[in-house]
């Protein structure tokens, strides 16, 4: 008898091909499959491949139900079925495994909880380019025009920064930017927007920051 | 022979891909090389225009794609340069005509028998650019010295990076000595700065380019003029050879170099 349930890694987290057969009976193996390995799995993202089996609304809502119990996320639901990836996408769920390219490669938001959370990024960041992260971000690169980091937390730029930051993007008045170049195209710390004066003079280490409701920007000096 | 893909890119319109493409073109087809340039741009193409072909078309890049002739049959002879070739772009169609992978099988094709494979890139990022990158060995990245060609520039080697090419590189097209020198024109510097690529070449603004470009003939063919030498030389270094960037200060005449005596430095 050919596995009901088969998974691989792929690089958007893990595909489940699922066989043909009645489809309850194919879910619960999905399920004890799941329960099975789920230390293994825990937190996971899936793309289920049902095949050509048309899927009912009611069944896609259960099973993105039946991953949300375990912990588990359902983002893809693939079929050859025209039915079952309309019953996906009213859903919600993405129903192509490849989104275009730039959105995969261009767009990167961080999945971590709230916290003292930092992600470091070692390149330059060019337009186009979107950075979303729940901490702090620290970037060894320029950020460059047209490139946007959001980040919950406080934003350092080892570089020129010339690109749209916001920190303290969840209301966090304390938040602050740095930068060795601070020549953004506009600034935000938490519900605040500011745009930066043409610099005069040599570009010098500045941090950003709310003082009374205003964005202020202080040169560092060595003591 | 292992011929190599080059696509010229730019992102935003209007900075001289076409104009390039025709004249590198034209460059290494007058270093002895057999070079074909392919017109990417479907829908909306000109390639054939600035190289003075278009009376001559018959078959085009999607009648190849779509098998409707022999790749050998769209490809149209230069008159006056005999190793190089035109595919041009279809006219009545658009860019989804033809995918990435047709682009990879075809330029496969012609490696076998050319030196160099051109392909002209349209603005933007969708499809056609897409189609035209899919196949490159080179990439090189186009600009004028103004902040909006330089932002996409940025954007396109962004792009390129995340597809895990080879790095870009950068030619700096239409600059004008005397802007800079006032400082209303972005320098080379200020462009390598942010884009912080290899710069291969770096074009003055020249009028002649306009004149050739309406007449059919690419300007490197015309040994008078600036911007042909600027495309020579890029030509040159392609081949590997290791050719000094020229001066863009504009060589006038004695009110020229006289002006330039009382002003020196600007700023």
């Amino acid at each position: 008898m050919p596995e009901l349930v088969k998974i691989k890694g792929i690089s958007d987290g893990l595909l489940v091909t699922l066989g043909d057969g009645d489809w309850e009976q194919v879910r619960q193996a999905l399920l004890d499959h799941l329960d099975a390995q789920a230390e293994f799995l825990r937190g996971a993202r899936f793309a289920v491949d049902v095949g050509s089996r048309t899927l009912k609304a009611a069944e896609v809502g259960q099973l993105q139900k039946d991953f949300i119990q375990r912990e588990l996320s359902l983002w893809a639901i693939l079929s050859q079925s025209p039915l079952t990836e309309q019953n996906a996408q009213s859903y919600g769920l993405a129903t192509r495994l490849t989104k275009p390219q730039i959105e995969s490669s261009q767009t990167v938001e961080t999945r971590l909880s709230k916290g003292e959370d930092a992600v470091l990024i070692r390149r330059t960041l060019r337009s186009g380019f979107r950075l979303m992260h729940q901490g702090h971000v620290v970037v060894i690169g320029d950020v460059n025009p047209g490139a946007e980091i959001v980040a919950a937390g406080d934003i350092l730029v080892w570089g020129r920064l010339r690109g749209m930051v916001h920190a303290g993007a969840e209301g966090d008045e304390q938040a602050v930017i740095c930068a060795l170049d601070l020549s953004p195209t506009q600034l935000r710390i938490a519900d605040h927007v500011a745009l930066t004066p043409k610099r005069r003079g040599k570009p010098q280490p500045e941090m950003a920051r709310l003082v009374e409701g205003q964005v202020i920007a202080e040169p560092w000096e060595a003591k | 022979m292992d011929g190599k893909v080059l696509t010229i890119t730019s992102g935003k319109g209007g900075v001289g891909k076409t104009t390039a493409t025709a004249n590198l073109g034209a460059g290494l087809a007058d270093s002895g090389k057999k070079v074909v340039c392919i017109d990417a741009d479907i829908g909306l193409r000109n390639l054939d225009v600035v190289l003075g072909l278009e009376n001559r078309i018959v078959y085009d890049l999607v009648d190849v794609v779509e098998g409707r002739c022999r790749t050998r049959q769209a490809m149209i002879r230069d008159k006056r340069l005999s190793e190089l070739y035109l595919i041009p772009a279809a006219q009545t169609r658009d860019k989804s005509a033809v995918s990435p992978s047709d682009m990879v099988r075809l330029c496969d094709e012609l490696r076998q028998e050319f030196d160099w494979i051109l392909i002209d890139s349209p603005a933007g990022i969708e499809r056609g650019f897409r189609n035209a990158i899919a196949p490159a060995d080179i990439i090189l990245v186009l600009t004028n010295p103004e902040v909006a060609a330089v932002r996409d520039a940025d954007r396109i080697i962004g792009i390129v990076e995340a597809e895990e090419k080879n790095p870009p590189k950068l030619v700096i097209n239409r600059i004008k000595a005397d802007m800079v020198r006032r400082g209303d024109m972005l320098s080379v510097e200020d462009v390598l700065e942010l884009l912080a690529i290899d710069l291969i070449g770096m074009v003055p603004e020249d009028e002649s380019v306009i004149q050739a470009t309406n007449r059919g003939m690419p300007v490197v063919l015309d040994g008078k003029s600036r911007a042909g030498q600027a495309f020579r030389n890029i030509a040159s270094r392609l081949l590997g050879k290791d050719v000094p960037f020229m001066s863009m200060e504009e060589e006038g005449g004695f009110l020229g170099r006289l002006s330039r005596l009382i002003r020196p430095g600007g700023n």
